[in-house]
């Protein structure tokens, strides 16, 4: 094994740290915790998930989350793609400052927002409900993803568009059957950063929501602070919102890379 | 090259549509509040630019705004290098690659909330893996509730842990899209690793590299929900960032104009510094 090697472990193992101690933390009793230190469970208990698969107000936590976050990720492509296809392709009016104002929007910071965004999603009766929150996400999400989808199709050649329409075919359909798959790989990547940037957002989550579309990180910031310091209960709720993730990262992991370098990105 | 088509603007429609709805509304509904007094049951009164020269002249900005300065400065310092010699000493090909990938992606996925969960946990004196650790195995004191610096330490390790993978993802994937035939002709050439870095390397990551810390610059001047769960801004106020401050004058004393004024105050630093980033490193570009 080469010396060199050693950096990438050194810092997987710092990463994994902080994730093992919450892990380890979400099968132990309250007891154990409260009791003192200790590096592993030593009342192995799978009580903190039970707790959480069996009240609905942990469980709906995670399928709301899901919902308005696999909402997002829809609308915010829909949206990204004929967009980036423009930006791509032709040149009009006011393109480039368009584009830099799209930009912008990933620089406002959300807690400038979020009292206007409350008053704004109220007013338009969509407050606590899915599709407000997962509309709110498209502000930084569909920056990003046409940031990102730009950059890909910017790397297909220009032939491909002239030659399908030589050979008869309408603009939707070139770009729902020839354009789209053959920048699959772009796709997922923006796929994946949608997701991502929609799933771990916390602050306007909180903000559009009550009752009926509350965000699991809401829940556990309500439990932190109301049902004393439930430790174990708190950290079996965190290795659960690792999870989705976790399966998003592995089936997209060789898009990553090779889609970032293919794309211009 | 690119042809003139005002088509384009159809296909921005949809686009342009929801984030003016996201973005222009909630920012009229700030500047709208800018420039007002209230004294509650939503009495307004005219105030002029009042409140940004109260603000531009408080001290209390003052010192969060150096807070926040300090804290983006020093996470890109860290964070851009290590994410990039982390990059480069990756295997390139085989079984690891995914398996590295995956994991080192793990922290950008969870929660942001978790994350500070998560490390408030970790660092707690009497029972958290590093806490327990520093103070009963090492023997150094090392407790954020107490210490100011102990809390700016966890802070920035935090920030380090959650999002150096993001560097790192951006910089092995330009570090890939590298021909073989670059690295052979420096062989050939008697090139140092030093001059691969520099001369080859370097230059195909800038693209990757200008992404990266554009992202990370904006990203860490608007960061709120990971140092407020983990140290909610103490002690004292020693940790409370721009945006811990700002939510903090806005929604806890509900100064309405003060708050907006603030808020433009602070997206007007982050689009001037992020324009000037964008500027300066694309310049080559066009």
């Amino acid at each position: 094994m080469k010396p060199r090697a050693l950096v990438p472990i050194l810092y997987i193992l710092f990463l994994l740290l902080p994730i093992y101690w919450l892990v380890a933390m979400s099968f132990k009793t309250t007891n154990e915790i409260l009791g003192g230190f200790s590096l592993f469970p030593q009342e192995f208990t799978l009580e903190n998930y039970r707790v959480i698969f069996t009240d609905p107000t942990w469980y709906w936590g995670y399928i709301n989350s899901i919902f308005y976050v696999s909402l997002n990720t829809l609308i915010s492509l829909a949206a990204a793609l004929p967009a980036a296809y423009a930006f791509s392709r032709y040149r009009f009016m006011g393109d480039k400052h368009l584009f830099f104002w799209l930009l912008t929007n990933r620089m406002a910071p959300a807690a400038v927002f979020a009292l206007p965004f409350f008053q704004l999603y109220s007013a338009v009766g969509l407050f606590d409900t899915h599709l407000a929150v997962a509309l709110a996400h498209c502000l930084f999400n569909i920056p990003l993803a046409v940031w990102i989808l730009e950059g890909f199709m910017s790397g297909v050649p220009k032939e491909l568009d002239e030659t399908a329409y030589v050979d008869g075919y309408s603009f939707p359909r070139f770009f729902a059957t020839i354009f789209i798959p053959t920048i699959k790989a772009g796709v997922g990547v923006a796929a994946f950063f949608c997701f991502m940037f929609s799933w771990v957002e916390l602050l306007l989550a909180k903000t559009l929501t009550a009752v009926e579309a509350k965000p699991i990180a809401a829940t556990m910031t309500r439990t932190a602070s109301s049902a004393g310091y439930e430790l174990g209960l708190l950290a079996a709720a965190g290795v659960l919102t690792i999870i989705p993730g976790a399966i998003v990262i592995y089936f997209v992991r060789n898009y990553i890379a090779k889609g970032f370098a293919l794309g211009r990105v | 090259m690119k042809t003139e088509n005002q088509r384009g603007w159809l296909f921005v429609l949809p686009v342009l549509v929801l984030v003016a709805f996201n973005a222009l509304i909630p920012l009229m509904t700030v500047v709208n509040y800018s420039v007002q007094e209230t004294f509650g049951d939503n009495l307004f009164f005219w105030h002029g630019l009042g409140w940004f020269e109260d603000i531009l002249r408080s001290e209390r900005f003052h010192a969060a705004l150096g807070r926040q300065l300090f804290f983006t400065a020093t996470i890109l310092i860290i964070e851009i290098p290590l994410g990039v010699a982390i990059a480069l000493a990756m295997p390139r090909q085989g079984f690891w690659v995914p398996v590295c990938l995956v994991l080192m992606a793990l922290p950008l996925l969870i929660p942001w909330n978790v994350v500070g969960a998560m490390w408030n946990i970790f660092t707690l004196p009497d029972i958290g893996l590093l806490g327990y650790t520093m103070n009963s195995v090492l023997g150094i004191e090392y407790n954020m509730t107490q210490s100011p610096v102990a809390a700016w330490i966890t802070v920035i390790v935090m920030d380090v842990w959650h999002w150096t993978s993001l560097v790192v993802l951006l910089a092995y994937a330009g570090l890939i899209a590298i021909p073989e035939a670059y690295y052979q002709a420096a062989r050939i050439d008697g090139a140092s690793n030093w001059s691969v870095f520099r001369y080859i390397q370097l230059p195909k990551m800038k693209r990757v590299l200008t992404i990266a810390v554009l992202l990370r610059f904006m990203d860490s001047f608007n960061i709120y929900t990971e140092p407020f769960v983990l140290t909610g801004g103490g002690p004292g106020n020693s940790t409370t960032l721009l945006s811990i401050d700002l939510v903090k004058v806005a929604l806890g004393q509900f100064d309405l104009g003060p708050a907006a004024a603030m808020s433009l105050i602070y997206f007007a630093i982050t689009l001037a510094v992020s324009w000037l980033f964008y500027t300066l490193m694309t310049r080559d570009e066009q």
